[in-house]
């Protein structure tokens, strides 16, 4: 099949690539682009492993041609750790144990992330909830959904003015990673 | 400085695993790769009778097609490294591409390698496969009757091995006075670790060396059995497995897909890499469990079990896998009377070949179905005798004064204290109130039911002779290199392949203890032939027990060299050395001292060293098991049963589980987690089913019910602690008890929820529909 040119915006980078049409975005980012750390793991949009961000939306990369990125912003979870450091929730799942062998754990990341943007002060049965989406075969979910729990508390305590001024509402939560708990 | 071991670190190798910086085989790209797209049969048994390849390589960017005739004279059979003795295995000839009959959905007939994935998948769609299909069998107990399909003409009756273990017991039930029987189905698992299996090969021609990343839990292995197939010796062939996505047993199997590949990167001298479909996953890759149970148990009407027998249909799917025939019956069979002191024990095993994905491990291996039906068969016996399935258990299990205690097959079960685990248990559980509030829901027309499983396994495999005496074709020793360099900073090799479990963690706190380091400066390596000497790899619950044992054994060789150096630098006799946190010093003189990197340096520098010594510092050490470990517990399951929809409820869930030591509490009970949501899992959810022409209904996550994080309430997890006494570090090994333990404490629990209804037993997975129909055959709730 034909390639085709694309230009992609990922992770504030541009990327021109020369791609078949029906080239899956999770392929793209992987093979052309070159960030790995997006995960493939069922291919039909149901495990979550490839989940990105299309304009701050969780997006099954899966389910998605590279060419219908064209024109939106791609994160993936290369961008998440800012200067080395690890966000909120990146600290917290590492400090819960919220993951094992971290096949899923980049999909887990995106999804949550996103999660928490939205809904700041979620219960146990709603991060149960809002994980469902994801598959981790290694964990048993408890210590993921305690990883949540702790990068709620702190977004809690950093919106609330108490330690930073994290609290911008047009601040990605990524973007306050240098604060731990 | 604290105690390392014992305390919860962190883990090392979160940091990059969470910033999406693992490094999985599929993240490999190497200039020049071709990338190869298996084709599958689409039947369950037939004759191929022609396949014709040329539409496929017309296919612009297609490289090349093989197919099973043109691996046939290159390519050794894919083997089996478990014969069980005394069992007249027969073997089961595994073509890596088949040429003459296919013998399961998803056997590979051909392979298309082609400039990228894409092109190489529509090529092997083009591949036109002439097939004669035949008729398949699918259930084990099915494949043994009289005119079933064979699935290799040569193997009578599709029996691969008969195996026999126990004394006889007739005598025993003959004069019983209780005897209680049952069939179960323990149903056929997919393990589905969230990476898929994936291998890149890289031929050298100038070198004639092979290099291939592969999705293994043990690549000493895989090297091993891939250079005889492949006729490429050892030293050339190097096994490499990075990050590795999870396994659970299924990735312990040699598969053909990693030899085809290999051999076609030598044929045609270029990269090729090959990854799984999640598809493919499901079909091809080992499955676990699938038995069908015959087992009686024979007891006094007062509540003492006597005897045990049982006999089991293993389904081994169409070829024999690596490690299967190993699992059905050593893992299995040996341990049938469980936790308890049952005195006379039989177990009789058919292995059998269906049309079917081979059966290999899967977490636990054996020893979930023996505890399954073990820990079921207690709970229909106090039913029988009427006694409460708590009190049956506290007369039954094994006292702690009787370790170590031999089994009637000849296992010597290490250590354990059963009744301080349950006692532990019970005092997290308040069973007589959950007993009276049981009555009164009834009385509401409410239905909860707790569930027992007061388990013992066997894991740490574990001792070579023992592996050797019941047909592993390797041993099941570790090796361990602790090289200190000059600056004091030390790199472990280690040849468990850990994918996970999070051992680089676990083994770094073993040394940093030991040597009196900070475990920041020591780094683990695994998973590479060129790297480590040799290693059985990662299964069995074994890495912690028999590769941290092997580490420790190594960190002694090099504390004892680096106390020369030290008692020659303080000029004082070794005996006089002190070593103490990192710290030498002259016993009785505290202030005289040398540091454990002040030794390191004069190791490599040389310029005075006692004489004779070599220089360098490290130790390299093979620990050799003295017998398995046995971690035991008690678990506790109560759930709640709609039986308007037959819906349940897991209201909590109890784990007590003694481990041995503990080197890291956090990481433990991150096992125990996930061990429990497979167990689980089997229980409510899951299970792989084929219809009646060898087609897996259950092939996609869409019809596989993975269990998911809603289903789960918070797992209350508790431990005692039973060292092992054989084992230096006293640990007993962790990644399996989840998912042997909970798989009967569930069921357990939902069957005592039932009783009202007269229902006893019901099939797993307990899906809602099961239920709801089990409750209205038996006149539902009016």
């Amino acid at each position: 099949m034909n390639e085709v040119p694309v230009t992609l915006w990922v992770n504030g980078q541009t990327y021109a690539v020369r791609v078949s049409p029906r080239k899956l975005l999770s392929d793209v980012i992987r093979e052309d682009i070159g960030l790995t750390g997006t995960h493939v793991g069922c291919e039909h949009g149901v495990c979550g492993a490839c989940t990105v961000w299309v304009d701050d939306r969780p997006t099954r990369s899966c389910l998605m041609f590279a060419i219908q990125a064209e024109g939106h912003a791609v994160t993936t979870i290369e961008a998440l750790a800012q200067h080395g450091q690890l966000n909120v929730l990146q600290q917290a799942l590492h400090e819960e144990h919220g993951l094992q062998c971290g096949f899923c754990t980049p999909g887990i990341v995106m999804t949550m992330e996103a999660y928490l943007h939205e809904h700041p002060n979620p219960t146990v049965d709603d991060i149960r909830d809002a994980l469902s989406g994801n598959l981790c075969r290694c964990t048993g979910y408890q210590n993921i959904v305690a990883g949540v729990q702790k990068a709620a508390r702190v977004f809690a305590q950093n919106s609330s003015g108490a330690t930073s001024a994290a609290g911008n509402e047009s601040t990605h939560l990524s973007e306050g990673g240098r604060e731990y708990v | 400085m604290a105690d390392v071991i014992g305390s919860a670190l962190k883990r090392h190798e979160d940091i990059r695993l969470i910033r999406g910086k693992g490094q999985y085989t599929d993240d490999m790209k190497i200039p020049g790769m071709v990338y190869a797209s298996m084709v599958r049969s689409p039947y369950a048994h037939a004759r191929i009778v022609a396949v014709d390849t040329a539409e496929a390589r017309r296919v612009p960017g297609v490289q090349a097609v093989f197919t099973g005739r043109d691996l046939k004279d290159e390519v050794g059979m894919v083997p089996t490294a478990w014969i069980p003795p005394d069992s007249d295995m027969k073997m089961t000839p595994h073509p890596a591409l088949a040429y003459d009959f296919v013998r399961y959905a998803g056997d590979a007939v051909a392979v298309v390698i082609a400039d990228t994935p894409y092109i190489a998948q529509d090529a092997a769609d083009l591949v036109r496969v002439e097939y004669d299909a035949m008729p398949a069998v699918t259930n084990p107990r099915d494949a043994a009757k009289e005119g079933a399909p064979l699935v290799h003409e040569d193997i009578a009756g599709n029996v691969a091995f008969h195996w026999k273990a126990g004394v006889s017991v007739d005598e025993v039930f003959n004069k019983a006075e209780v005897v209680v029987r049952h069939e179960f189905r323990q149903q056929r698992l997919v393990p589905s670790a969230m990476e898929p299996r994936a291998a890149v090969a890289q031929w050298n021609a100038a070198t004639d060396e092979l290099t291939v990343w592969v999705t293994t839990q043990n690549p000493h292995i895989h090297r091993l059995l891939m250079s005889g197939m492949l006729g490429i010796p050892e030293h050339k062939l190097r096994v490499v497995a990075i990050d590795v996505g999870g396994a659970f047993g299924s990735k312990i199997a040699c598969y053909p897909d990693e030899v085809v590949v290999s051999w076609a990167a030598r044929k045609l001298n270029r990269p090729v890499k090959w990854t799984e479909t999640r598809s493919e996953n499901f079909t091809v890759t080992t499955h676990g469990r699938d038995h069908v149970e015959e087992v009686e148990v024979a007891g006094t009407k007062d509540g003492h079990i006597q005897a045990i027998r049982v006999k089991a249909y293993a389904n081994l799917g169409a070829y024999l896998s690596t490690a299967a025939p190993g699992v059905p019956t050593i893992l299995f069979g040996l341990i049938v009377n469980g936790a308890y002191a049952i005195p006379h024990a039989s177990a009789e095993v058919f292995g059998m070949l269906t049309h079917t994905t081979p059966v290999d491990a899967y977490r636990g291996a054996g020893r979930p179905e023996a505890t399954f039906l073990v820990e079921r068969m207690v709970d229909l016996y106090s039913e029988a005798v009427g006694m409460d399935p708590l009190a049956v258990r506290k007369i039954n299990l094994i006292p702690a004064d009787a370790f170590p205690y031999t089994n009637p097959f000849t296992l010597q079960y290490d250590s354990g204290n059963y009744q301080g685990a349950l006692a532990k248990a019970l005092e997290m559980v308040d069973y007589q109130q959950f007993r009276k509030e049981q009555d009164n829901l009834r009385k509401q027309g409410k239905y909860v039911g707790i569930g027992f499983s007061t388990y013992v396994e066997m894991c740490g495999l574990g001792p070579s002779e023992v592996a050797g005496a019941v047909g592993f074709q390797g041993g099941l020793w570790e090796s361990a290199t602790v090289r200190v360099h000059p600056t004091g900073k030390v790199t472990v090799f280690t040849g468990a392949s850990p994918h996970g479990q999070g051992e680089e963690t676990t083994f770094a706190q073993i040394v940093a203890q030991e040597l009196g380091l900070p475990p920041e400066d020591i780094e683990v390596v695994h998973g590479d032939t060129a790297k480590i000497a040799m290693g059985w790899g990662t299964y069995g619950s074994r890495t912690t027990v028999v590769g941290g044992a092997a580490i420790h054994m190594a960190d002694q060789k090099v504390i004892e060299k680096a106390r020369k150096i030290a008692a020659h630098k303080l000029e004082v006799g070794e005996d006089d050395v002190a070593f103490e946190q990192g710290l030498f010093s002259v016993k009785g003189l505290p202030a005289r001292t040398v540091t454990f990197q002040e030794a390191a340096l004069d190791a490599y520098l040389a310029w005075s060293l006692p004489k004779g010594m070599e220089p360098a510092l490290e130790g390299t050490a093979f620990y050799n098991p003295e017998n398995f470990t046995y971690p035991f517990g008690t678990h506790i399951a109560m759930v709640s049963v709609d039986p308007e929809t037959g819906d349940i409820e897991l209201m909590r869930y109890v784990a007590v589980d003694d481990v041995g030591i503990v080197i890291n509490p956090m990481l433990v009970e991150g096992q125990i987690h996930g061990g429990l949501v497979q167990g689980i899992g089997q229980a409510l959810y899951e299970g792989a089913e084929y219809d009646d022409q060898g087609q897996l209904l259950t092939g996609s996550f869409l019809d596989y019910a993975m269990p998911k994080a809603r289903f789960f309430p918070k797992f209350e997890t508790a431990h005692t602690v039973t060292p092992s006494p054989h084992n230096p570090l006293g640990v007993k090994g962790v990644g399996e008890t989840g998912a042997i333990a909970s798989t009967p404490a569930i069921v357990n629990a939902v069957m005592d929820a039932l009783a009202p209804f007269g229902i006893h037993d019901l099939p797993m997975p307990l899906t809602p529909r099961k239920v709801w129909q089990a409750i209205a055959a038996k006149g539902g709730t009016h």
